[in-house]
């Protein structure tokens, strides 16, 4: 199984994305810069966390309009796996991938620190290797995390089992439902504010995150009989 | 030339936690007849064209396309030559 971690201007979680995939899957991984235009020798594709074009404008507002964004579109299309996690998940919404918008948080501050999370829907390509309703614990560093969608959206994503996480006990940023994480309709794109790539060694405070890697291959190695 | 001022507000349904920020802080100066305040982005886009039709149509594509996230913002602007 193939990953690509693409890289924008401004990405600077994209090297812990890198080393995630090594040291928990030992699969394949490329670092594409965002200029690619053909991404079709690929798995699985992340849209890492970071400020991309310095989040200028608006966060994602600019990485949306990077050439590789219509092949992140073509591969989400053809149902290959697409995850966007912090920036990345701006990224997604920005480009329609999503639905919503990520706001300032709403007590203005900056949060970096390990958020408890509990899994909503461990039916998906990323979380099948984790229990329905599993509390774990993955790190969290973001200022604008604020996941806001309208009452009727929201509705649909809750009909639908769109809301993969919703953080557990305290909400760190004011989202909507307390959202953390949402994937499509077809289940094939997630986007997270949290940092699960950060969180997949004990001695990096949780390994919390490995199960979303080994759930990625998991699954890919049944849908290809590998 | 034509010059748009554009403003940016987050949509009257959506919180501004900035706003409320600064309402609190004119509270506790002592500005109690202040009921409400919303920040928003002010931009100046020069388009290189003399016909308003065509800058009209040409700014309201680059709000709705760059500019503003319309999930959660509303604009609004005004257009004058220079």
């Amino acid at each position: 199984m193939k990953f690509a971690v693409i890289v924008f201007p401004g990405s600077n979680c994209d090297v812990d994305a890198v080393k995630a995939v090594e040291d928990v899957l030992g699969e394949p991984v490329e670092m594409v810069w965002h200029h690619a235009t053909d991404l079709s020798g690929y798995d699985c594709i992340v849209l890492p966390g970071g400020f991309s074009y310095g989040d200028y404008l608006r966060c994602g507002a600019i990485a949306r309009f990077s050439p590789v964004m219509e092949e992140v579109k073509k591969a989400a299309a053809d149902g290959r796996l697409v995850i966007g996690i912090c920036n990345g998940f701006q990224i997604l919404t920005e480009s329609g991938l999503l639905p919503g918008a990520l706001r300032r948080n709403n007590h203005l501050q900056f949060n970096c620190e390990i958020s408890p999370l509990v899994v909503e829907n461990a039916d998906t390509p990323f979380t099948r290797d984790y229990k329905q309703g599993q509390v774990i614990r993955i790190p969290i560093a973001h200022g604008e995390g604020n996941y806001y969608v309208d009452d009727e959206t929201l509705k649909k994503l809750q009909a639908n089992n769109q809301i993969v996480f919703r953080y557990s006990g305290k909400n760190p940023n004011g989202s909507v439902d307390n959202i953390a994480g949402i994937c499509n309709e077809a289940g094939n794109v997630l986007g997270m504010m949290p940092h699960p790539e950060r969180a997949v060694h004990d001695w990096l405070g949780s390994s919390d995150g490995r199960a979303l890697f080994t759930s990625i291959l998991r699954n890919w190695r049944e849908k290809h009989g590998a | 030339m034509i010059l748009a001022k554009i403003h940016v507000t987050l949509k009257p349904s959506v919180l501004d936690p900035q706003g409320s920020a600064v309402t609190k802080s004119l509270h506790a100066l002592g500005y109690d007849e202040v009921e409400d305040v919303r920040i928003g982005k002010f931009m100046e886009v020069k388009v290189n064209t003399n016909d308003r039709k065509t800058a009209e149509e040409r700014i309201t594509e680059m709000c709705e396309k760059l500019l503003v996230n319309t999930v959660i913002e509303s604009y609004t602007f005004e257009l004058t030559e220079v």
